[in-house]
């Protein structure tokens, strides 16, 4: 297990080391004046000239990625702006401050919305999804699996605006959707989170739903299934000990695609709630051009997908003993 | 060792399962009847499809409820299975009676250790602690032959060899000392040293415990090895029922006798051809009507009044001996003594 993790480990610091490069080559090789786009919409020739200097325009391309990689374990200083301490991935021009500042500000935000839609729609999917498989063919099933049809081909944007509509306004049932830190008031930390979470849910759960009845259906119709009940083993304990245990690998690995997606930043949710989290952090840099800070939320956004990836492989390894981890 | 015993220890009466399809209703097992004592060991044999392992099943109850419906009776020791609780049933399984199943890779939980298969059952059984459980499953696997018992319990499926899996499945089946054992075709994927092996076993557990078997198979060479009686299905009904002797060496039934020649024997020349059955087994969604064989009978023919086709031949049997077919005692002789005589030139 500690092989693996280690070999996994030094897999994912080359993939996030060619995935920066990348994005890092496609964002200053662009034929335009990355400097005079970094500077923003309200430049002066002043600042230009101070950005082309702090950006090392004049270097050549691997020199300058060379300083953005070096700034993660050294730091750097960016004369006229301030310093960016290590882990330093960037400077924002635009917003004035290291571009790390603004993610870490922006990250507890987002991952409220993904912890607590991903309880909702883990519990009511799966859920809903074994009610589904162990009632096969009857109401309950027809009435799940057409259910969690409808919800899956719905949009946030739609539903959400709806529910906001709905809930907020004309009924004034819940509280205006908006972030509070946890530590500051955690009552309304849900009261402010809990219509985002049940829409982003909504269409999460339908697709888990479907995806456990599947699974379960199939797992159910196994012979080891079948030689479990031989054994005079109890229906609940057939269910869960055998036939969830086979089901759950491939959610599992789902699970983890979604978490590194959430954890990115929904920006749909984010922007259909007015919700600041990282997904409109990346939004709002695009459209006002801030480079670094877009390279930054890229770089972050791909960690997390490749640390879920590693979580999901280890959790696969505890489920599946036939899958070896060295 | 229980000979004397005149109740039979299985009794199965006018078994009918049915399957609800959409394409209509599968007649899987279609009035079939046959008791079994303690002790001694039935031979099942049939094609794919005859109904064999679905009987099997049901015994255990292990059908689907939902789309089967099984009419007629089944009574182990006594007490009537069909339409009994869940709760009796799974009181019953794994331990008054046990099945061994064919596959044993797909049939083994992947996700639990070899030990913990097997202890499981006997702990469902006996209420007895983690520890004894353990316990009971190294020396279940040290009774099948597994070397190094105490350190390969902990192993998963996936480290056993395939003879390995079976032996497991074996002592999993046999760990609370079934009264009743149903192996449906345990030797089939196995190679034939591994193969005999099995069987030694299984004989001499019978010996053992007085257990009764059921041997599902569809080789016949198995079934003169471990079988008392035979009985010989096809398309959800018994055709011919008798003792291996009476079965294997006098065959009554035109199907049993397609099922003999089509076997390879060491006295068989190799230059002639095996004589496979012509056609392939019925379609159980439409069965044929009256004998169920007779598309595929050679003998169709010879009994007059188109009888094969109308009317369903009874099973008549005088102390376990008959079968199921509209020719008379003087054709089988005849008929089945040319086939004898045409297989030895």
């Amino acid at each position: 297990m500690l092989r693996f993790l280690v070999r996994r480990l030094l897999g994912a610091v080359i993939t996030l080391l060619i995935i920066s490069a990348v994005t890092f080559m496609l964002f200053y090789a662009v034929p335009r004046d990355p400097a005079r786009i970094a500077c923003g919409k309200l430049c002066t020739p002043e600042t230009l000239e101070l950005i082309r200097h702090n950006m090392g325009i004049a270097d050549p391309m691997p020199v300058q990625f060379w300083h953005w990689l070096s700034g993660i374990f050294l730091g750097r200083e960016y004369p006229g702006f301030g310093n960016c301490d290590a882990p330093c991935l960037g400077y924002s021009f635009v917003n004035r401050e290291p571009v790390l500042a603004t993610i870490l500000d922006r990250f507890p935000t987002t991952f409220s919305l993904f912890l607590g839609s991903s309880v909702v729609f883990l519990v009511f999917g799966v859920g809903a999804g074994m009610l589904a498989a162990r009632k096969q063919g009857k109401a309950t099933d027809k009435v799940a699996s057409s259910a969690s049809l409808v919800a899956s081909s719905m949009q946030i944007y739609f539903v959400g605006t709806l529910a906001l509509y709905l809930f907020v306004y004309q009924w004034q049932i819940l509280d205006q959707p908006g972030y509070t830190p946890f530590s500051e008031n955690p009552g309304q930390w849900f009261a402010g989170l809990l219509l985002p979470w049940l829409i982003l849910a909504l269409i999460f759960t339908a697709n888990y739903t479907r995806m456990t009845r599947s699974q379960m259906v199939e797992q159910l119709n196994e012979d080891y299934v079948r030689t479990a009940r031989a054994k005079g083993l109890s229906g609940p304990n057939v269910f869960f000990r055998f036939a969830w245990r086979g089901a759950m690998g491939p959610i599992v690995t789902i699970f983890g695609i979604d978490m590194g997606v959430l954890l990115g930043g929904g920006m749909i949710t984010e922007k259909t709630f007015s919700i600041q989290g990282i997904g409109m952090l990346a939004v709002k840099s695009a459209t006002n051009n801030d480079l670094p800070m877009l390279l930054g939320v890229m770089v972050v956004t791909a960690s997390f997908v490749v640390l879920a990836n590693i979580v999901v492989d280890a959790c696969y390894a505890l489920i599946d003993p036939r899958i070896r981890l060295a | 060792m229980t000979s004397t015993d005149q109740q039979p220890f299985l009794s199965i009466k006018d078994l009918k399962v049915h399957f609800s399809t959409e394409d209509g209703t599968v007649k899987a097992v279609d009035g079939l009847s046959f008791d079994l004592v303690r002790g001694k060991t039935l031979g099942i044999v049939g094609e794919s499809g005859s109904g064999k392992s679905v009987t099997n099943l049901t015994i255990l109850g292990l059908h689907n409820p939902d789309s089967t419906k099984v009419e007629g009776s089944i009574t182990l020791d006594g007490e009537e299975l069909n339409g009994a609780s869940e709760k009796t049933l799974e009181k019953l399984r794994g331990n008054k009676m046990s099945m061994i199943f064919q596959d044993a890779l797909t049939s083994l939980s992947p996700y639990h250790t070899i030990g913990k298969q097997i202890g499981e059952t006997y702990r469902k059984h006996t209420g007895c602690s983690k520890k004894a459980a353990r316990e009971r499953a190294i020396e279940m696997l040290k009774r099948v032959g597994i070397p190094q018992p105490e350190v390969r319990v902990d192993d998963y499926p996936h480290q056993f060899s395939g003879g390995m899996r079976q032996r497991a499945m074996i002592a999993m089946a046999l760990v609370c000392d079934p009264e009743l054992l149903i192996a449906d075709e345990p030797t089939t994927a196995l190679d034939v040293t591994v193969q005999a092996q099995i069987m030694d076993l299984l004989k001499d557990l019978q010996k053992e415990f007085g257990t009764a078997i059921i041997f599902i198979t569809h080789d016949l060479g198995v079934i003169a090895d471990i079988a008392d009686d035979v009985l010989v299905m096809y398309g959800g009904r018994c055709v011919e029922r008798g003792t291996k002797k009476e079965v294997l060496r006098d065959p009554q039934h035109p199907y049993t006798w397609g099922l003999l020649s089509s076997m390879p024997s060491l006295d068989h020349p190799v230059d002639v051809p095996l004589n496979p059955i012509p056609g392939s087994p019925p379609s159980l969604l439409n069965p044929p009507s009256g004998c169920r064989f007779h598309p595929r009978c050679a003998f169709a023919e010879k009994v007059e009044g188109g009888l094969c086709s109308s009317e369903r031949p009874l099973l008549e049997l005088v102390d376990g001996r008959g079968s199921a077919c509209h020719l008379t005692a003087e054709q089988r002789g005849e008929y089945f003594s040319d086939l004898a005589g045409s297989a030895a030139n």
